[in-house]
């Protein structure tokens, strides 16, 4: 059993929140964040290639990536860490090279619920509603297909 | 996706943007009504009513037929999946980032920072 997503898009509000549960300490969710050896088994869509040039993940950090597809066309991200708070709370920036200079905010914060279990929380905001409404459409196209396949083997071989 | 899609979204998501429409597209997604229909919840006058919905019509969320006595105002279904199709697409990037995640944190766990205990 997975925890769910829990996702919210107002309505004339150029933000999205997102809330995850996470079946692991609080110290684990932030090393999978902080380490890049581990954010690049999860941060990209399946089918895409994620090179990291470098990820910092510390107050005044930056970091660049690139997401490249089976037609070889590659998406890079970029942005700087503003703040780290370790095991609990931290504010990014995030570029998508396709549009540059429509940058969001990232807010994250880790939660620990005890139990060894912890609540991931994202504030994201958007500079223009525009740039909210139209960043699936940008920055997220490219991994979509193999997003759904991978989505389709990860229920289909639902964990034990 | 072409600009002029853009465009239109805008428009869409511009028209959601106040209560008072909202509230009506969520009236016709239980059926077709008509402005007085449409009017009654609301304490505002009924020429009030009728700009919200041309501004729904505009925005190709609502239509209205041309039956001469009553012209009722539909939804129109298929714009509002428009409208939200992104919110999906998002929604399962973010799904299955997490769900990749999981399986991290599962295979990745440092021994020494989770002792597991008995599970009961």
């Amino acid at each position: 059993m997975s925890n769910s997503l829990k996702l919210s898009v107002p309505e004339g509000l150029p933000f999205i929140d997102y809330e995850r549960e996470f079946d692991f300490p609080v110290a684990d969710v932030f090393r999978a964040h902080k380490d890049p050896d581990l954010i690049v088994q999860w941060l990209g869509p399946r089918g895409l290639k994620m090179d990291i040039d470098h990820y910092d993940f510390r107050t005044g950090g930056t970091y660049s990536y690139l997401h490249t597809g089976p037609d070889g066309v590659a998406y890079e991200f970029s942005g700087v860490f503003h703040t780290v708070r370790e095991n609990e709370f931290a504010i990014q920036t995030f570029e998508f090279g396709g549009y540059p200079d429509v940058v969001s905010l990232e807010f994250m914060t880790f939660e620990d619920l005890g139990n060894g279990r912890t609540r991931l929380r994202g504030h994201s905001v958007y500079p223009t509603q525009e740039a909210r409404d139209g960043m699936a459409q940008s920055g997220m196209e490219g991994g979509m297909t193999e997003g759904y396949e991978r989505l389709d083997e990860l229920l289909s071989g639902a964990k034990v | 996706m072409s600009s002029t899609d853009d465009a239109s979204l805008d428009s869409a998501f511009m028209a959601l943007a106040d209560p008072v429409r909202r509230l009506i597209i969520a009236r016709l997604s239980r059926g077709p009504a008509t402005v007085n229909e449409l009017a009654e919840p609301f304490a505002i006058t009924k020429q009030a009513v009728s700009k919200h919905i041309q501004v729904l019509e505009q925005a190709q969320l609502v239509t209205r037929t041309r039956d001469a006595q009553r012209r009722p105002v539909h939804l129109n279904p298929a714009r509002l999946e428009a409208l939200t199709a992104w919110i999906d697409q998002y929604r399962l990037v973010r799904e299955g980032q997490f769900r990749s995640l999981d399986a991290v944190l599962r295979s990745s766990t440092a021994p020494a920072v989770s002792i597991p205990k008995e599970s009961s």
